[in-house]
C-alpha cells in the first residue's frame, strides 16, 4: 500500500462560533475517517511509538484491531496500559510522545495517534451510556480478579488522574478503595482546570461511575491531613495509602500590583469558570470578572486555557504574555493553534514587572523586553531582559499562569513523610514514601507535569501497593 | 449531605445552626472554619465554626445575613440539609500564656469572637469580652458571653444598650488604665483597623480575623491573599488571624468590593423571582 503522507482532517467547530460557547472544539473522527487514518500506520515492527508512550499503549495492536473494525477488541488492548482513553485521546501532548517517535513522522505526518485512541474510547463510553442494563461491559469488566485473596483497605487522596487510575487498578487487584478528595467534586486538574470546551465533564463523570462501579468509594470534602489525619486512616484500618494531591498551589509573580482587583491566579480564575460554573453566572451564583483586555503571563497549556476562557466569556482582546519564544512554549501545538484561530494574540519574548492600578483596579501591564541566551539545564534558551525597555499595555484583567507547586496542606500536617525543599514528595523507584505503607505518584511528586504521567504514576503506585500488602511488609 | 439539627434566631438578621459533621467536630479547634455550599449552584462561602461538640458530632454556625447565600442559609430549618462542607481549615489560634484579654466584636463579628473568648476564658486568662451592634435588637450572644468572661461590656450606636457609642471607645479607656496582653478584634474591616491603630501606641499585639473573599478555603486558588507586614498571605491557609499591626487593610477592603455588582444582582434577581 503507498504511503499516505498527510493525516485524515479532524473536524472543529468554527472559530467564530465556539468563542460563543463552552462546547468542545475538536469534534473527533467519525467511523470512517477513524479507519482511514488507521491505515496510515505502517505496523513498524519495532515500533517506536509505544516507547514515546509514558504508559506504553500497543499503539499498533490497537490500530491493527481498529482497522479490522474490531472496536472493543482495540479498547481492550488500549485500557490494558491506560485507564482513561478518551481523557489523554484528548489532551496529551502527543507531538512530544507518541506521535514524535512515529516512524511515518520522520518524512511526512506522524499517525494521529490521539485522535485514534479518542475515537475508540468514545465510541466504547457511547455504547455504555446506551447500555442501561447494568451488565458489565468491557470498560470496567475485564480484568476483576475474582478469586482475590484479600480485602484489604487502601486509602488513596486526591481524585485526578493518578488517584483514579491508583484506585481503579488497585479495585480490579480485589482490595476495598476509598478515594478522599478534598474539593466537592472529583476529577482535580480534569474538572477544575481544564475547561469543558477542551474535555467535556460528561466523559469524566462517565469515567468516574465506572470506577465506582468496580467498589470503589468517594468520600468527597474530606482534607487529609486537616479532616482525617493519615494516623487515623491506618487507625481506621486502612493497610495502605496513596497520595495523589497534584500541584495545586497557584505560583505568583512577586511584582508590585499583584493584589489589585483584576488580578488572578489561572487557579482561581479557571476554578470560577469550570469548578463553580461562573460561565453560567447568575445561573450559578459565583462570579468571574473579565473585562474587556486581558492579559495571560506563561506560556503553558494552563495559560492557553485561561487565555481561550477569557475569550468566550466576552473578552474583546486577549493576550498571551510569554518571556521567551513560541519555539519554547510549553502549551501543546494544537492549544497554541487553537488559541490563534480564535484571535488569541501572542505578545512574546516580554516579561511582567509590574501592574498598574487606579482607585484599587487593574489599569495597565508594564512589561521589558527579552532576548534568548545560552541554554538553561531544561536546554531552552534562556530569556535575558533587555535593560530600558519598559512599555505599557492598557488592561482590565491580569491573569497569571507561571506554574503550580505542591499544596503543602497534607504534608505539613502529617507525620514522617518527607518532601523536597519544592514541596514535591520524595519517593523511592516504587513509589514509595519515607513513610511506611504509604506511596505518592502524580504531580505531588513530579511537579505539574501531564495527565498521563499521574496516570503512569498511579498504575506503577498500584502495583507497588500490591507487592507490598501481598509480602509480609505491613505485618512489620 | 450535612443535616441541619438545630436552629436559633439571635438577632433579626442573626441566625445560629447546629450541624451534623462528625469529621470536623473531632478536628476543630478554636479559630478554625469551614467552607460550605448550600446546593449545587451555590457559591462556595467560608464561616467560622463557633462551637463544636466532639462526643456529639455537631458543628456550631452563627452567621449574619449580608448577601444572597447566608440569606439562602437562613431559610434552612431544623431538618434540612446543606450540600457540602469541608473542614476545619485555617490556623487554629494559640490561646495559652495571656493573663489578660480584652476581646472585641462588632456586629456578626461577634458571632466569630465567642469561641476566643471562650478559649482564653477556660485556659484561665481574664476576659474582658466587648460587644457591640447598632442598636439593641440587633444584639447578641449576651448571656452566652457573660458566662465566659470575666467583665462584658456592652456598646450600641444609638445608646439604647450600655455605652452609647463604639466598642472602641470602651477599649481607649480600658488601655489608658490597665495591662493589657491581648487584643483580639474581630467585626467590620473599618473597626478591626480602627482598633489596630488604637492599640499600636501602647504595643499591645492586637489579633485581627480577616474576611478575605474565598472560593477553595485550601491554599489552591490565591484569591484570598492579603498583604501582612508587607508579604502576601493567603488567609485560607496562613490566617484568618493575623497581626492587626501588620495588615493593610485598605487592600482588604479594595478587594472585598470586587464582586459588589455582582452580588447586588444575584441578590435583585432573587428578590424578584
Ligand atoms: C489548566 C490546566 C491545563 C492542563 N492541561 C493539560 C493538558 O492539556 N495535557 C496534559 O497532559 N496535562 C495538562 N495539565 C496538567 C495535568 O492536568 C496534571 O499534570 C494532572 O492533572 C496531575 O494529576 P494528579 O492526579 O497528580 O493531580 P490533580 O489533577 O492535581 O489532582 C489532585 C487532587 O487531589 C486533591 N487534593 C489535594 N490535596 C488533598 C488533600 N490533602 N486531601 C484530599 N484531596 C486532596 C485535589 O483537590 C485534586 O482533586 C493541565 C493542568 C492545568 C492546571
Ligand atoms: C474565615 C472567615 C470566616 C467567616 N466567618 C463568618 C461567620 O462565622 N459568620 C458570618 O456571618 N460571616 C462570616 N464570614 C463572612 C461570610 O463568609 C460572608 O458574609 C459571606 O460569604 C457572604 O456571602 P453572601 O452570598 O451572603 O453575600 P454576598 O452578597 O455575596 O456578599 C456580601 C458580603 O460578603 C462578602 N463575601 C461574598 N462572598 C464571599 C466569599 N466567598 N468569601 C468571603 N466573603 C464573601 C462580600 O465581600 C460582601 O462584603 C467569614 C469570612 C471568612 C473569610
Ligand atoms: S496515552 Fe497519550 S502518549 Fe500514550 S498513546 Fe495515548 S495519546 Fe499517545
Ligand atoms: S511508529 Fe507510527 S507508523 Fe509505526 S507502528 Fe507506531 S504509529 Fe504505526
Ligand atoms: S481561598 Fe483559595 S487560596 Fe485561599
Amino acid at each position: 500500500m503507498p504511503v499516505v503522507r498527510k493525516r485524515v482532517p479532524m473536524k472543529n467547530q468554527p472559530p467564530d462560533e465556539r468563542i460563543k460557547n463552552f462546547k468542545e472544539v475538536p469534534l473527533g473522527y467519525n467511523k470512517k475517517e477513524a479507519i482511514k487514518e488507521a491505515e496510515r500506520c505502517l505496523q513498524c515492527k519495532h515500533s517506536p511509538c509505544v516507547s514515546g508512550c509514558p504508559v506504553n499503549v500497543p499503539i499498533p495492536r490497537f490500530i491493527k484491531a481498529l482497522r479490522e473494525n474490531d472496536i472493543k477488541g482495540a479498547n481492550r488492548i488500549i485500557k490494558s496500559k491506560n485507564n482513561l482513553p478518551a481523557i489523554c485521546g484528548r489532551v496529551c501532548p502527543q507531538e512530544n510522545q507518541c506521535e514524535k517517535v512515529c516512524v511515518l513522522g520522520q518524512k511526512f505526518e506522524p499517525v494521529a495517534i490521539g485522535r485514534l485512541e479518542r475515537f475508540v474510547a468514545d465510541l466504547i463510553l457511547e455504547q455504555e451510556k446506551n447500555n442501561n442494563s447494568g451488565e458489565k461491559t468491557v470498560t470496567d469488566g475485564d480484568n476483576i480478579s475474582t478469586n482475590s485473596d484479600s480485602r484489604d483497605r487502601v486509602a488513596v487522596v486526591g481524585s485526578g488522574p493518578a488517584g483514579l487510575t491508583a484506585a481503579a487498578d488497585l479495585a480490579k487487584e480485589g482490595f476495598k478503595v476509598t478515594v478522599f478528595e478534598a474539593l466537592h467534586d472529583t476529577g482535580g486538574v480534569l474538572r477544575y482546570g481544564i475547561p469543558e470546551f477542551r474535555l467535556p465533564k460528561s466523559i469524566l463523570d462517565q469515567e468516574v461511575e465506572n470506577i465506582k462501579k468496580l467498589g470503589v468509594e468517594f468520600k468527597l470534602n474530606v482534607i487529609i491531613g486537616k479532616t482525617i489525619t493519615i494516623d487515623e486512616l491506618f487507625e481506621d484500618g486502612y493497610k495502605a495509602v496513596f497520595i495523589g494531591t497534584g500541584a495545586g498551589l497557584p505560583l505568583f509573580l512577586n511584582i508590585p500590583g499583584e493584589n489589585l482587583n483584576g488580578v488572578y491566579s489561572a487557579n482561581e480564575f479557571l476554578t470560577r469558570v469550570n469548578l463553580m460554573k461562573a460561565y453560567k453566572f447568575p445561573e450559578f451564583k459565583t462570579p468571574v470578572k473579565v473585562g474587556r483586555r486581558v492579559a495571560v503571563i506563561g506560556g503553558g497549556n494552563v495559560a492557553m486555557d485561561a487565555a481561550r476562557t477569557a475569550k468566550r466569556l466576552g473578552a474583546e482582546k486577549v493576550m498571551v504574555v510569554y518571556r521567551r519564544s513560541e519555539e519554547e512554549m510549553p502549551a501543546r501545538n494544537e492549544e497554541i493553534e487553537h488559541a490563534r484561530e480564535e484571535g488569541i494574540e501572542f505578545i512574546l519574548l516580554s516579561s511582567p514587572v509590574k501592574i498598574h492600578g487606579e482607585n484599587g483596579l487593574v489599569t495597565a501591564l508594564e512589561c521589558i523586553k527579552m532576548e534568548l541566551g545560552e541554554k538553561d539545564k531544561s536546554g531552552r534558551r534562556r530569556p535575558i531582559p533587555v535593560e530600558g525597555s519598559n512599555w505599557n499595555m492598557k488592561l482590565d484583567t491580569v491573569i497569571v499562569a507561571i506554574g503550580q507547586t505542591p499544596n503543602p496542606l497534607l504534608t505539613s500536617n502529617s507525620r514522617g513523610i518527607e518532601t523536597e525543599s519544592w514541596g514535591g514528595i520524595k519517593v523511592d523507584e516504587n513509589l514509595s514514601t519515607s513513610r511506611q505503607g504509604v506511596f505518592a505518584g502524580g504531580d505531588v511528586v513530579t511537579g505539574a507535569a501531564t495527565v498521563i504521567e499521574a496516570m503512569g504514576a498511579g498504575k506503577k503506585a498500584a502495583r507497588s501497593i500490591l507487592e507490598y500488602l501481598r509480602s509480609d511488609n505491613k505485618d512489620k | 449531605m450535612y443535616k441541619i439539627i438545630n436552629k436559633e434566631v439571635l438577632a433579626p438578621t442573626v441566625k445560629k445552626i447546629d450541624v451534623e459533621a462528625p469529621l470536623i467536630a473531632g478536628k476543630t479547634r478554636p479559630g478554625n472554619f469551614i467552607m460550605l455550599r448550600i446546593n449545587e449552584n451555590g457559591e462556595r462561602i467560608p464561616l467560622t465554626v463557633a462551637d463544636y461538640d466532639r462526643e456529639k458530632g455537631i458543628i456550631t454556625i452563627i452567621f449574619q445575613e449580608v448577601g444572597y447565600t447566608t440569606r439562602l442559609l437562613g431559610q434552612l430549618e431544623k431538618g434540612d440539609f446543606i450540600k457540602d462542607i469541608v473542614g476545619p481549615l485555617g490556623q487554629h489560634m494559640d490561646m495559652e500564656g495571656y493573663d489578660k484579654v480584652v476581646c472585641l466584636g462588632g456586629g456578626s463579628g461577634t458571632a466569630l469572637l465567642y469561641p476566643k473568648v471562650k478559649g482564653f476564658y477556660e485556659k484561665g486568662a481574664e476576659v474582658i469580652a466587648i460587644t457591640g451592634a447598632r442598636t439593641k435588637e440587633l444584639l447578641i450572644l449576651e448571656e452566652e458571653l457573660a458566662k465566659i468572661s470575666h467583665r462584658l461590656y456592652i456598646a450600641t450606636d444609638d445608646g439604647s444598650k450600655g455605652h452609647h457609642g463604639f466598642v472602641t471607645d470602651i477599649l481607649a479607656e480600658i488601655l489608658e488604665e490597665e495591662e493589657i496582653d491581648l487584643v483580639v478584634a474581630i467585626g467590620p474591616v473599618p473597626m478591626m483597623k480602627a482598633v489596630s491603630d488604637m492599640t499600636r501606641p501602647y504595643g499591645v499585639k492586637t489579633i485581627v480575623s480577616l474576611n478575605s473573599l474565598m472560593v477553595d478555603g485550601t491554599g489552591m486558588c490565591g484569591g484570598c491573599r492579603v498583604t501582612v507586614g508587607g508579604e502576601t498571605k493567603f488567609t485560607c491557609v496562613d490566617g484568618p488571624a493575623f497581626d492587626g499591626h501588620q495588615v493593610d487593610f485598605e487592600e482588604l477592603m479594595n478587594r472585598l468590593n470586587f464582586y459588589n455588582e455582582e452580588e447586588k444582582m444575584v441578590n435583585k434577581k432573587e428578590v424578584s423571582d
